[in-house]
């Protein structure tokens, strides 16, 4: 089965009213539903429960369904092998299905053979909105997917409301970053047809997935896997670890990352006496690592290492959205930036305006005359 | 080996950024336009598999007149020529948009290599490489952080890449040729362009294809073949729940460190 361009339009003229179908594609990590899958869970549950309140899709004019079609409708899709154990985790939760395709295809990810799984099911069934975490694996292949099925592409988004500025007629208005986070789109997406949405780690609770009511657990089913479509395109050899991972910052209580700000690996000292004076691990924003300053196992951020120590002082990091899923979760956030309108200003808890360079040596001094 | 490298102008986010006046986007008067990040590295992996291969490097970047700035900056460091999509039918779309049109330019000639960086700096979607790898029907990689051609040079028929995944690993694989690497930031270290390439630069063809060159329809592109709009963009709360310190930096400093031990209780 392939999906032309102009397929979504014409499903949509041509579909009896029905309830909006929400779908959610978990990633899995070890075989079990990952934290950020279990947030695109909560997403859409949400999602559904929101879209219970607009007109179903097709039906004229603003039209509440009943509240039964609210969160029941979502639906989740898992690929790969060895999934009982996830499918049943999902089956603890409130969706009206868990599907499974599990087959020796998909052994090992790779976009042709999720493209090959994901593509005639979301032109079967024609999904109003399949929400997926926003993750490496699934920037690598979502993009693709909606470009084969004719599909709206939403990536990472950080919420959404009902209530935009056309109102609920037009639907909703979803929020993402744009700018590494320097300023927030609200953004819509018109036309018929499915819409593909990620959303961004740290958006939506994943405490916040409802379980499923006493006595109806969501059905599992096999998806079924054509092998002639799930066709792996690249070939796996093999997986490595970048860096011995020596320096474990995961378990620091205290860390003082450093930003592109710091301006070169010459002037690091300062930042290291203060990491000195608070018995803190030193820790770093991508830029940082990139431009050799300081090794790469002490990135912090999506492609680094995601820590909470009980405090995090930012000294020059902006706080691009890749850092700040590594660091929010921290107790207390400290950020030292010279632009006022820097997005690590929103994550932290305390913030000073300022140079780091008179700032750093400053709180030093300030914390060694504390500890006496 | 003929490679071609897609290269994005966008906003230089370090300036003072103003919002436009319809508040969908920036001002861009005085607004700076740089290279975006990850572009300049996936131009500078082309240049070198192109140098060690021995082949040329088209660049193509879609875009108002500003652009060619950009592309006589890829020109300066060593690409031969550029393709620039300037109609104003392109402009303003969303990944799938931009995709289809750089597909379309990209499928006039036979190369054997389309790079692009892997996410732009401004919007962020991380999407258009692999778009325009479904239109190509090309295999394509996401987050590339190693490039080995097999065989390294002359014709080679696949390329051993490396793409960064999640917590420090990195997945091997090998994908056939033509494919699309989407390239990131850190790959290599990009060279700075000399005083002879500027010269030269200014030699090299920019061609500028319409949407009917391409044998595209301006419903398919830019705003109006975007299934995403944007509504509008504001900053963020400024210090939304960040306590603000305040005075110099010796003030501050004591002030915040009394904070960490009595109110956070931290210290």
């Amino acid at each position: 089965m392939t999906a032309n361009e102009n397929e979504g339009e014409e499903a949509a003229a041509a579909r009896p009213r029905r309830p909006w179908r929400v779908w959610v594609v978990p990633q899995l990590r070890e075989g079990r539903v990952s934290r950020v899958s279990w947030e695109a869970v909560a997403a859409a549950q949400r999602l559904a429960a929101a879209l219970g309140q607009i007109a179903e899709p097709g039906g004229p004019g603003p039209a509440p369904l009943p509240a039964t079609l609210d969160s029941a409708r979502v639906e989740a899709v898992l690929l790969g092998t060895g999934l009982a154990g996830a499918a049943q985790e999902l089956a603890e939760r409130d969706l009206a299905a868990v599907h499974v395709a599990d087959h020796a295809a998909l052994a090992a990810y790779t976009p042709g053979a999720w493209i090959g799984v994901l593509a005639p099911a979301i032109a079967a069934a024609s999904p109003d909105f399949v929400v997926f975490p926003h993750t490496y694996q699934t920037v690598d292949f979502v993009p693709r997917l909606a470009q084969r099925t004719g599909a709206g592409l939403l990536p990472e988004v950080t919420g959404f409301s009902a209530s935009g500025a056309d109102g609920a007629a037009a639907g909703l208005v979803w929020s993402r970053p744009v700018l590494g986070g320097k300023l927030q789109a609200t953004v819509r997406v018109r036309g018929a047809g499915p819409v593909l949405v990620s959303v961004q780690s740290g958006s939506f609770p994943a405490d916040g997935v409802a379980p499923a009511a006493a006595g109806i657990a969501p059905e599992v089913k096999p998806l079924p896997v054509d092998p002639g479509q799930a066709r792996p395109d690249r070939e796996i050899l093999g997986y490595e670890q970048v860096t011995a991972q020596q320096v474990d910052l995961t378990k620091a209580g205290v860390i003082v990352a450093v930003g592109r700000g710091v301006g070169g690996a010459d002037k690091i000292g300062p930042v290291e006496d203060l990491a000195r004076a608070l018995g803190a691990e030193i820790g770093a924003s991508r830029p940082v690592i990139d431009s050799g300053w300081l090794p790469r196992e002490r990135q912090i951020g999506s492609s680094g290492q995601t820590v909470a120590p009980r405090l995090y002082i930012a000294a020059g990091i902006s706080g691009a959205i890749q850092h700040l899923v590594g660091m929010k979760g921290s107790s207390v956030i400290v950020a030292i930036n010279k632009d006022p309108s820097a997005p690590i200003f929103t994550v932290a808890h305390y913030g000073l305006v300022g140079d780091l360079h008179e700032v750093v040596p400053a709180l030093t001094a300030a914390v060694k005359a504390a500890k006496g | 080996m003929l490679i071609a490298v897609c290269i994005k102008q966008v906003p230089n986010a370090e300036a003072r950024l103003r919002l436009s006046r319809d508040g969908k986007g920036l001002d861009e008067e005085d607004l700076p336009f740089i290279v975006n990040e990850s572009d300049e590295y996936a131009l500078e992996e082309g240049l070198r598999l192109a140098e060690r291969s021995g082949g040329e490097v088209v660049a193509f970047s879609l875009g108002p007149e500003r652009v060619r700035e950009a592309l006589r900056k890829a020109l300066a460091l060593g690409a031969a020529r550029a393709v620039h999509l300037a109609d104003p039918a392109f402009a303003g779309g969303d990944a799938l948009a931009t995709g289809r049109a750089l597909a379309a330019a990209l499928a006039r000639e036979p190369f054997d290599l389309v790079l692009t960086g892997s996410q732009s700096d401004d919007a962020g979607f991380g999407a258009t490489g692999s778009v325009i790898a479904g239109h190509l029907g090309w295999p394509h990689v996401w987050l590339v952080m190693g490039v080995e051609l097999e065989p390294p040079s002359g014709a080679p028929v696949s390329a051993k890449v490396t793409r960064e995944m999640e917590s420090g690993i990195n997945e091997v694989s090998r994908v056939r040729l033509p494919a699309v690497l989407e390239i990131q930031a850190g790959i290599n270290h990009p060279r700075y362009a000399s005083l002879k390439g500027i010269m030269q630069a200014k030699k090299k063809e920019i061609a500028v294809p319409s949407p009917a060159d391409l044998g595209l329809d301006p419903a398919q592109l830019g705003v109006a073949g975007s299934r995403l709009e944007v509504l509008s963009v504001a900053f963020p709360a400024a210090g939304k729940g960040a306590q603000m310190i305040e005075g110099d930096a010796k003030t501050a400093a004591e002030s915040l460190v009394a904070k960490l031990r009595q109110e956070a209780r931290v210290l």
